[in-house]
């Protein structure tokens, strides 16, 4: 009984630490089909950007509290700034190109983003393990959890629900579903498409900070620390179909469960769960469970 | 002459020369040329499959396979034999590709790239996950003979410089007859109209599977001459990024001859031993901004080839 | 004479739109067949459903007497059902010449042979060529099909179909993408060389006066089902099918 509870409350954690990784890339890709290599380095950005800024704010001597925020505005930087340099700077120049190539185009970006980290904050580790213990724990039965992760599960939800209410509720959300059904039409109809293509990048880059962000106090962080990410998120992505953010969180939930109960019940399939879950899906529905194949006319 | 005699002559002019040059070259270079050459036929494999359309970002799966089926066979089985271990992780790797194939050759462009560095990341874990192979620092590799001659003393440098000149030579050569053949005439075809393919009586999988079968072998081959010439074999073989670098290579040396990739792997070693020694941490900022420039300066040359012609919508 | 090509209550639908709604034809082999039918009426489905390229909801599609229902389209091709395409299906970066040895090479491998033909018979760099010269072609050899224009490319489709040596080719509107006054040379040329070989042909074609004087039987459709079937000048006069199918050329403009 406390093994199933542990495994519902773990997969749930991890799922929601999924969802963050994942949101973004999926985001990125169904707006404008381009699987962002790079998206780990992202993360890694957010993940020092946080640890720098945290602990600026706490030698500063301001409320610990306050750390919390200071997590999301790590994020939110990292996103205004490096968002708009690598789609003004870079991508537009190659819209139109076949997604493989764009594929290698966000290797070259990973690379080079990978070095940058190394140039700005150099190869030793940062420790910002502070907003982790601030908000001590809870016992659930017999198990105790830090409050921090039932934190991330919140920003988890949150991201998840303003996703979709953004995408459904708003203008830019409909204009960005135009996009997406069809570029070219849109760009006919006066839909400003570059902007689209602006903002989701700039969104789907704080999304990746924000996971990293949010990581940062539970980890030591290092540079590489995201270079395994883009292999997972990718794993969850293409569960529920590359470009669907409910597909993602499905996938989310769906992996951070079976990784869960592999690592309570048989340890050693803790990595093959995943893929395992990943290679079933893809066996029976070669796009992903949200997305259907398209017949093509001769 | 025909393109099949000029190539061959090529190759076989550039073998004798590199023969010769042995004698002159440091030991650094030797040992810098055998492992870039290994890297070279991985890259090689990587051709044949841009060639068939595909972009794989897990050669390095079959890279690691092949050498440590080569390291377990020299440490376990005592088989001595350089030529006998290259071919057994060529085969090995030529093994695990025509299982996973019947998964992969069902994928195209960014599902197979990613769905290939998926299944070398399953590798990777179960390397570090097994302490027979020596978990993540994996192991030493037993010194090979070639034919009958140890790789020790004088000939330690030697061996593996001529074992990777001699497997390299053969490889493209077997590649580029194999091109030329009905058969790997089909791979164009398959990258440019899967419909016409099966339309004129050929099974597009079948034409896939077999061309990541060759690609894995070369692969397991390159995994093999790197881990006679290193001496060593750990995990990281398998991981994504080391993927990542034959794509890099293959990508700068262009698709249109098969010595480039060699000549690609070959100058990447050199610039990557510069960069350990002077800039550690711009090393892969280089290599970032060296494939951005190509693919962004040579936008129709060597990217038409990812370009397939879906048909124009009536 | 014998049926080369049978079907019986071909079915195939999308949702709720029936591409075939029952479609049983009997095509006689060392015939010429034209098919027509306006904008929709299920042509292309039809000749899909026959290659293997769609499943049918129901129905049956016979070669030969055999029944090859659901066959993938290597295998119906093997069997001797050739086809071309609507919108022309080539190689793009190869050349004319390597296009054609594309299905030149798969026969020559179903002979057992890597390299060369195979048994002794022609080698496939000079059957293609032959095929070039024939179409007319031999100024494009060595050009990539992708830049060719609109009309050698379908001819190019069309050879690509002829050279592996098929017992039925089907033809999906051949002459669509080419000057009103090359079409009929064109077809001339593409009978010409079909004629050569003795192989028995279905076409579908827009142009009535093509249909007219190059078919000797005429099948129309008209959404998903044949309305009329006989000799050209019977079927071409036929009420329903001046009404369905002939009267309305402006509908027919955006064909292809
Ligand atoms: N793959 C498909 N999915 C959905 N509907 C289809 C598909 N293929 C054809 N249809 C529909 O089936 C009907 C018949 O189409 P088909 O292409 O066979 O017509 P056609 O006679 O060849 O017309 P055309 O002269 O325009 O080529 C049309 O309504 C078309 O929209
Ligand atoms: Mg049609």
């Amino acid at each position: 009984m406390s093994t199933l509870a542990a495994v519902l409350a773990d997969g749930m954690i991890y799922a929601a630490w999924l969802f963050l990784i994942a949101a973004g890339l999926t985001m990125i890709y169904g707006v404008m089909r381009i699987l962002n290599m790079a998206h780990g380095s992202l993360y890694t950005l957010g993940a020092y950007t946080a640890a720098s800024l945290v602990g600026a704010w706490l030698r500063g001597g301001h409320p610990p509290l306050g750390s919390f925020l200071v997590l999301g505005a790590a994020a939110l930087l990292v996103g205004l700034v490096v968002g708009p340099i690598v789609e003004r700077g870079l991508l537009r120049f190659t819209y139109g190109r076949d997604e493989v190539v764009l594929v290698l185009v966000t290797y070259a970006l990973f690379l080079i983003l990978e070095d940058l980290v190394k140039l700005v904050w150099g190869v030793e580790s940062y420790y910002v393990t502070e907003p982790y213990g601030l908000l001590g724990t809870v016992d659930l039965g017999p198990l105790t959890y830090p409050i921090y992760s039932g934190l991330v599960v919140l920003a988890a939800i949150a991201v998840g629900l303003a996703l979709r209410w953004g995408i459904e509720r708003t203008r830019a959300g409909k204009l960005l579903v135009a996009v997406i059904h069809d570029r070219e039409v849109s760009a006919a109809l006066g839909i400003d498409v570059s902007r689209v293509f602006l903002v989701t990048f700039t969104v789907g880059t704080t999304l990746a900070a924000l996971g990293g962000a949010l990581t940062a106090p539970t980890v030591a962080v290092v540079p590489g620390m995201g270079v395994e990410v883009i292999v997972l998120a990718f794993a969850v992505v293409v569960i529920g179909g590359l470009g669907s953010v409910p597909g993602a969180a499905l996938g989310a939930v769906l992996v951070g469960l079976v990784r869960s109960a592999a690592v309570h019940l048989l340890p050693q399939l803790e990595l093959f769960s995943i893929y395992l879950v990943m290679a079933l899906v893809l066996a029976v529905r070669p796009r992903g469970l949200f997305v259907a194949a398209e017949a093509r006319k001769i | 002459m025909s393109d099949a005699r000029r190539t061959a002559l090529g190759l076989l002019a550039a073998f004798a020369v590199a023969v010769a040059a042995a004698p002159l070259l440091p030991r650094w270079a030797l040992f810098l040329v055998a492992v870039a050459l290994g890297r070279g036929l991985v890259a090689l494999g990587l051709l044949l499959l841009i060639r068939t359309g595909l972009v794989s970002f897990g050669q390095g799966l079959f890279f690691a396979v092949g050498a440590y089926a080569a390291g377990t066979a020299g440490s376990r089985l005592h088989v001595g034999d350089a030529v006998a271990l290259v071919l057994l992780g060529a085969v090995a790797a030529a093994a695990v590709a025509g299982v996973l194939g019947l998964l992969l050759a069902r994928y195209r462009t960014i599902f197979f790239a990613m769905l290939s560095l998926a299944f070398s990341m399953i590798a990777y874990g179960l390397l570090v996950e097994s302490p027979a192979l020596g978990s993540t620092d994996g192991f030493n590799v037993h010194p090979a003979t070639v034919a009958g001659v140890p790789f020790a003393g004088r000939a330690e440098a030697y061996a593996p410089y001529l074992l990777a000149l001699a497997v390299a030579a053969a490889a493209a050569l077997a590649l580029d007859r194999f091109q030329r053949t009905h058969l790997g005439r089909l791979a164009p075809a398959v990258r440019e109209n899967e419909l016409r393919v099966e339309y004129m009586g050929a099974s597009v999988r079948n034409v896939v599977h077999l061309n990541l079968v060759i690609a894995a072998a070369l692969a397991g081959a390159g995994g093999a001459v790197t881990a006679l010439a290193v001496g060593h074999i750990d995990p990281e073989m398998a991981y994504w990024t080391t993927s990542g670098e034959f794509v890099f290579v293959t990508i700068v040396a262009g698709t249109s001859s098969v010595a480039a990739p060699f000549a690609g792997a070959i100058l990447l070693e050199l610039l990557r031993s510069y960069a350990v020694q002077h800039a550690p941490n711009t090393w892969q900022l280089v290599m970032g901004a060296t494939m951005l420039g190509i693919i962004l300066a040579l936008p129709g040359g060597l990217w038409s080839i990812f370009t397939r012609r879906r048909g124009a919508r009536p | 004479m014998s049926a080369i090509l049978e079907t019986e209550g071909l079915v195939k639908r999308f949702g709720a739109v029936a591409a075939a709604d029952g479609i049983s034809v009997r095509v006689e082999e060392g015939t010429v067949v034209g098919l027509i039918g306006g904008n929709g009426a299920g042509k292309t489905t039809f000749l899909n459903l026959v290659t293997g390229h769609l499943a049918p909801t129901s129905g049956t599609v016979r070669f030969e007497g055999r029944d090859i229902t659901g066959l993938p389209s290597r295998r119906i091709t093997r069997l001797g059902i050739c086809r071309s395409f609507q919108i022309p299906q080539v190689f793009a970066s190869l050349t004319a010449r390597e296009n054609l040895l594309v299905g030149l090479g798969i026969v020559a491998m179903g002979r057992g042979a890597f390299v060369g033909s195979g048994l002794g018979g022609e080698p496939p760099e000079e059957v293609a060529d032959r095929v070039l010269d024939r179409f007319h072609l031999a100024a494009h050899r060595d050009r990539p099909a992708g830049v060719l224009p609109e009309g050698v490319r379908k001819l190019l489709d069309v050879a690509m179909a002829l050279s592996v040596k098929p017992r039925i080719l089907l033809l999906d509107e051949p002459t669509s993408g080419v000057s009103a006054d090359e079409k009929f040379a064109l077809m001339d040329l593409v009978l010409g060389a079909i004629r050569e070989e003795r192989v028995t042909v279905l076409f579908v074609e827009h142009d009535m006066e093509l249909v007219r004087t190059c078919t000797e039987r005429v099948l129309a459709f008209h959404e998903g089902r044949v309305i009329a079937d006989g000799p050209p000048a019977a079927v071409l006069e036929a009420p329903e099918v001046r009404r369905l199918v002939v009267g309305e050329p402006g509908l027919r403009e955006g064909a292809c």
